[in-house]
């Protein structure tokens, strides 16, 4: 019925013109309603969804209308616009402009009113709390993704041969549900240090450990260069869950026989393993790896909700906001922001390629 | 090359279901044998348990007269093509095949020597460097069989290798992978559940059903003496006719009949079938052993209407319904007849098989 409506060819321009003048006063007219409206939040609430979503699917459907009634040369061109227009002006305007006007205030000062040249990037890739954010960023890159990437995998392949592999992934898929900040407050506690005094107990979940056995309490988050590590294990425990669950799907695709082959032609658990599970599914390790890897990059939450990016761990993200946010430095903070940008591109365009062709494969 | 022989063998998976039972097969040295029947059947799961895909649940299997049952696949000396080729899908062509020789840490000459015979009967030299996402269904299987000959092993397993292939492939490949047991020497045993595939090329076919071997025996011994119905329904195409008709006795001969059918049992046959007067027993008439006779002799003959007639230019086959049956029959291809045609047909009496209609063995069985 509907995609009758959708389908055919508006023989009717009449229908047409009145169909977008109803349209144009719905949109005009609500959104002046709501403006105008004194009512109970509640309801306000109730009557913007509805008007916000009905008119958005009248006003497709109006435009598709109009598209149709083209003539034939032109149909699919604008029903292409019609359907695929509003996505690509949105983008181009949350993204592609922003964007843009980044890098014009890359090159301005902290006001962004003085052309500065090239001294923001001189700034960013010089001064040393940018390079202290660089060198923990590789960090981030190398054992953040590699850590990932590895147990997912293990977790992976040892939880395919057990009796119990849905409770198992169940459990180390969970904290994915968590968002960063939440998984911050939650290790915050554990990585709690009290410090030295009478009457403190130590109520941090890893210095209770470290007491129990015997040791001494740890004010984990302040040890330098190590406390990295800390923080790149809260991102693991979130991640792992997702590179585990996108690498158990790809081995479950491979087929049975392939490994029947291969231990007829005489490989042993291992050799299958390295020799024909992981090739198999190395498109999506590969995958999985630059995902995280972009993930690592552009990580934020987890150092500003721990440490603020204090006691040598701060990373690009949080510079940039401190930058912008805290300092008010738009040129410097732009900057920041385009470094990070170019160094994301390329893992960001393989990653793509890989996604692609992977698809192609199917 | 190698004797294999299975003692007893069974397979009860976890569930409790029996897919083979008390499986008894001995494979001479450099026989090509064939599991052979419906899906199910336990024939698949018989091979895979060679293999040492499956675990053996009871039984004793020897290669070589020695015991095999707890040996991994790797130590068994075997190498198995499979159906859906099973080729490693980022290895070339010549990886492929040379994958169990460096598991196996021959020297590489070795293994380029071997790589490069293989390729040379199959014809597949300039494939090598190919992926196997770039070949055909044809090619893939070729490199799958040539997997297995690289490894000179004591035994070939085949699962069911040519079923994903065109029907024109099938049978090209059918001669060669026969060929190549002549050539090899090999001892092969090879699952299909295409009784051509089984007819043509097993020197010794073991018919199964049920996870139970019906029969074991040469191709055209199951062809000409069944042990039951079903394998003799089973082997040939189109299948054998089977009716149901009761046994009597007249003037001192014994008449087997039935709307359309009457069938005066030859002399070496009456005594068998005497016990079963007033009784019904299943005939197995091949489609091929009837003639089309306009002087049908009274003693012999079956009565029908043509339903279907489909020429195939070397012969015509024919659906004929019969009073209480619908029959195939294998014709020349010059006989004049038409849809509609009312004939009469002449059994070749001989090749008639008799069948217990309780046990569905056969009446006339010498084993």
């Amino acid at each position: 019925m509907l995609t009758d409506l959708i389908n055919r060819p508006s023989e009717n321009k009449f229908f047409t013109v009145i169909l977008a003048i109803f349209t144009v006063a719905i949109l005009i007219g609500g959104f002046f309603l709501l403006q105008q409206m004194q009512s109970v939040k509640v309801v306000m609430t109730i009557f913007a969804v509805v008007w916000g979503v009905g008119s958005a699917a009248l006003l497709y459907f109006t435009m598709n209308s109009i598209a149709q009634s083209l003539p034939r040369k032109f149909r699919s061109v604008s029903v292409a616009i019609v359907f695929a227009g509003p996505a690509i002006i949105l983008l181009f305007w949350a993204l592609v402009l922003p964007t843009f006007r980044t890098l014009w205030f890359s090159f301005f000062d902290s006001t962004g009113s003085k052309f500065v040249g090239l001294k923001n990037y001189i700034f960013a890739f010089s001064d040393p709390v940018m390079l202290e954010t660089f060198r923990n960023n590789l960090l981030w890159m190398f054992f953040g993704t590699s850590s990932c990437v590895i147990l997912g995998l293990l977790i992976a392949v040892l939880a395919d041969k057990s009796k119990y592999e849905k409770a198992f992934k169940s459990l180390i898929f969970m904290p994915m549900a968590i968002s960063f900040v939440g998984a911050g407050v939650i290790w915050k506690f554990v990585y709690a240090y009290k410090g030295e005094g009478i009457n403190l107990t130590e109520i941090g979940l890893l210095n209770a450990i470290v007491v129990g056995f015997g040791g001494t309490a740890q004010p984990w988050l302040l040890i330098p260069f190590w406390n990295n590590f800390f923080l790149i294990f809260i991102m693991v425990w979130l991640q792992t869950g997702y590179a585990m669950v996108i690498i158990s799907s790809a081995i479950k695709a491979i087929p049975g026989e392939l490994n029947e082959a291969a231990k007829v032609d005489g490989a042993n658990a291992f050799t299958i393993f390295f020799r024909i599970t992981v090739p198999y599914i190395m498109p999506t390790i590969i995958t999985v790896t630059t995902t995280i890897l972009i993930f690592s990059l552009k990580l934020f939450d987890v150092v500003r909700v721990m440490t603020g990016g204090n006691y040598g761990t701060n990373v690009i993200a949080n510079e940039f906001y401190l930058r912008q946010f805290t300092y008010g430095n738009t040129g410097q903070a732009s900057a920041i922001a385009i470094v990070l940008l170019v160094v994301i591109i390329p893992v960001l365009y393989y990653n793509l390629k890989e996604f692609r062709s992977r698809k192609v494969l199917k | 090359m190698a004797e294999v022989r299975l003692k007893d063998i069974v397979k009860v998976y976890d569930g409790g279901v029996k897919a083979v039972d008390n499986v008894n097969i001995d494979i001479k040295d450099e026989e090509f044998v064939v599991l052979v029947g419906p899906s199910g059947c336990g024939k698949s799961t018989t091979l895979r348990m060679v293999a040492g895909l499956e675990d053996i649940t009871d039984g004793e299997l020897t290669i070589d007269g020695k015991r095999m049952n707890e040996e991994a696949p790797k130590d068994r000396d075997i190498a198995m093509v499979f159906q859906n080729y099973a080729l490693y899908p980022h290895m070339s062509v010549r990886d492929n095949m040379a994958f169990g020789l460096k598991i196996r840490k021959y020297a590489k000459e070795e293994i380029e020597s071997r790589v490069a015979e293989a390729a040379g009967i199959l014809e597949i030299e300039e494939l090598l460097d190919r992926k196997p996402k770039a070949l055909s269904g044809g090619q893939r299987q070729r490199v799958a069989v040539g997997r297995a000959i690289v490894r000179k092993p004591k035994v070939f397993l085949f699962d069911e290798p040519l079923s994903n292939l065109d029907a024109k492939l099938r049978v090209q490949m059918r001669t060669e992978i026969s060929a190549l047991h002549t050539r090899l020497q090999a001892t092969m045993i090879y699952v299909t559940h295409d009784q051509v595939e089984a007819m043509t090329m097993g020197d010794k076919i073991v018919v199964m059903k049920g996870g139970v071997i019906q029969q074991i025996g040469s191709p055209l011994s199951l062809y000409n003496e069944p042990i039951n119905q079903f394998v003799a329904s089973f082997i040939g195409s189109p299948a054998m006719n089977t009716v149901s008709a009761k046994v009597r006795e007249e003037g001192g001969k014994i008449i087997v009949d039935e709307g359309g059918f009457v069938i005066t049992a030859p002399a070496d046959k009456e005594e068998g079938l005497r016990p079963y007067i007033g009784k019904d027993v299943l005939m197995g008439i091949r489609p091929e052993d009837v003639t089309v006779d306009a002087n049908a002799t009274q003693a012999a003959y079956i009565k029908g209407t043509i339903e279907v007639v489909e020429p195939l230019g070397d012969e015509t086959i024919l659906y004929i319904s019969t009073a209480d049956h619908q029959i195939v029959c294998k014709v020349e291809p010059t006989a004049m007849v038409k849809v509609g045609d009312e004939l009469t047909l002449t059994p070749n009496v001989d090749k008639i098989k008799f069948f217990d209609i309780e046990t569905e063995k056969s009446i006339f069985y010498r084993g």
